[in-house]
């Protein structure tokens, strides 16, 4: 469906296109700008500030998504191309009776972080790569990291935490352990 | 659409190169075309020695597709020095190619390995050889009309070996420079070999001479030599992350350590 709203120096018209998708399980529908970005779409038009925006170009991660269940960045997203596509976000991370989820949880004990920017990207990427590797070695966990830039804590905290949510001993145990 | 406006439209696939640009406002478009929801391009075939792979693949599904990995082994080592994981689960392999990323793997693995780009417009289908689709930074031999549909990479038969490196300040950066490098040895004797730089220049560069050299003196070669004699014809330029000259030096260090890496799996 295509609306017509003014754009912002009002000179001309842009064509608005209307989106159906769900977000954490609720069915939302959008009417928005071509060109809007779904970070922009999920914080401006569904007041969902968990989802962070950094950097805006893809680098620094803090706008992770789920989209159909694969961990993305939502800046590189235009919401027109979602149509019928299923959103977590980091609101829908948490267990539904509002306690905090294992990654959460873990992120706490080990002080994973300190300003809280980088947080909601690296709570979502860590529960889809954890999701899909059990057993993860602390170099498949910083790997996994790599993505995403924290620039408070040098990332000892939040290795910890992977550590712990995958269920192991969240501090190393010997010095063969990384620790680089 | 393509037709009609012609260079004021883009084609998007992943999105994870196209859109950054769009935001740091190093181009713009009056149209994108998405193709995400385009059906049967996200396909993984095998058939005639080759494996076909659909442009809109994801480069996470290739990279852990088994017949990608067992038939194609150079694209699926090549796939994950792409980005992070959360860039592959939407960046696509067409799209990478067609990108024509001169820093970027896939333009190089299809290459090395002489692959065959498909590209279809309104008026039909046609194939395109690796050796003709590459012309500079991000162009290629597309036309303003038409798409990449998929790629096919010759599957190498018989004792083969595969290698990629690359050296970035940080994995999933953008790389100063790679190589990948294919060969099929018979006992000492070199069969085949394949080799391919990337971020030496405005496009993926095949090392002919090397590879003649390396057939030649078999498995025993001095890599080193068969390493300068790749990096010998390159003009890397200086930018902010590294020197031309550091860009040769490293370029025939890649090349050697791939070979090393290949003919040892190929020998094993």
């Amino acid at each position: 469906m295509i609306d017509s709203i003014d754009s912002i120096d009002g000179s001309s018209a842009i064509d608005a296109v209307r989106v159906g998708f769900s977000v954490n399980g609720r069915a939302r529908h959008v009417t928005c700008e071509p060109r809007k970005l779904l970070s922009d779409v999920l914080r401006d038009d569904l007041g969902l500030t968990g989802t962070h925006v950094g950097c805006e170009h893809g680098a620094c991660g803090a706008c992770t998504i789920l989209l159909d269940g694969a961990a993305v960045r939502s800046c590189l997203l235009f919401a027109a191309q979602i149509e019928g596509c299923t959103i977590t976000t980091v609101e829908g991370i948490a267990d539904p009776d509002g306690g905090l989820s294992t990654v959460q949880q873990a992120m706490q004990d080990n002080h994973g972080l300190q300003c809280g920017f980088c947080t909601p990207g690296i709570v979502v990427s860590l529960t889809a790569y954890l999701r899909d590797h059990a057993e993860p070695s602390d170099e498949q966990i910083r790997d996994a990291l790599s993505g995403n830039l924290c620039r408070c804590t040098g990332y000892h905290g939040i290795v910890n935490a992977a550590r712990q949510a995958a269920g192991r001993p969240a501090r190393p145990t010997h010095e063969g352990d990384d620790q680089s | 659409m393509l037709r009609e406006h012609a260079d004021e439209a883009k084609v998007l696939a992943g999105g994870q190169s196209l859109v950054p640009m769009m935001s740091l406002r190093l181009a713009s478009f009056g149209h994108l075309v998405d193709l995400n929801r385009v059906t049967g391009l996200d396909e993984i075939t095998r058939s005639n020695g080759h494996v076909r792979v659909g442009a809109l693949v994801r480069q996470s599904v290739a990279e852990h597709d088994p017949t990608v990995g067992t038939d194609v082994p150079m694209l699926a080592r090549a796939l994950p020095h792409i980005g992070h994981f959360q860039i592959r689960n939407r960046g696509t392999v067409g799209g990478s190619i067609a990108h024509a990323d001169p820093a970027s793997e896939l333009p190089a693995v299809v290459c090395a390995l002489d692959a065959i780009l498909e590209a279809s417009s309104a008026d039909g289908s046609r194939d395109i050889a690796a050796a003709d689709f590459f012309e500079s930074t991000w162009q290629t031999a597309l036309a303003d009309d038409e798409i990449l549909t998929a790629v096919r990479f010759p599957v190498w038969s018989g004792r083969s070996g595969f290698a990629v490196e690359e050296v970035t300040r940080r994995h999933g950066d953008f790389a100063i420079c790679g190589a990948v490098c294919g060969v099929q040895r018979s006992g000492d004797s070199v069969t085949r070999a394949a080799i391919a730089l990337f971020g030496v220049g405005a496009t993926p560069i095949r090392a002919r001479a090397a590879e003649a050299a390396l057939v030649a003196a078999g498995a025993g070669a001095d890599l080193a030599a068969i390493g300068q004699e790749a990096a010998a014809g390159l003009e890397p330029g200086d930018d902010l992350h590294a020197s031309g000259a550091y860009r040769r030096t490293v370029g025939a260090v890649v090349v050697r350590r791939a070979l090393s890496r290949a003919l040892e799996e190929a020998g094993s």
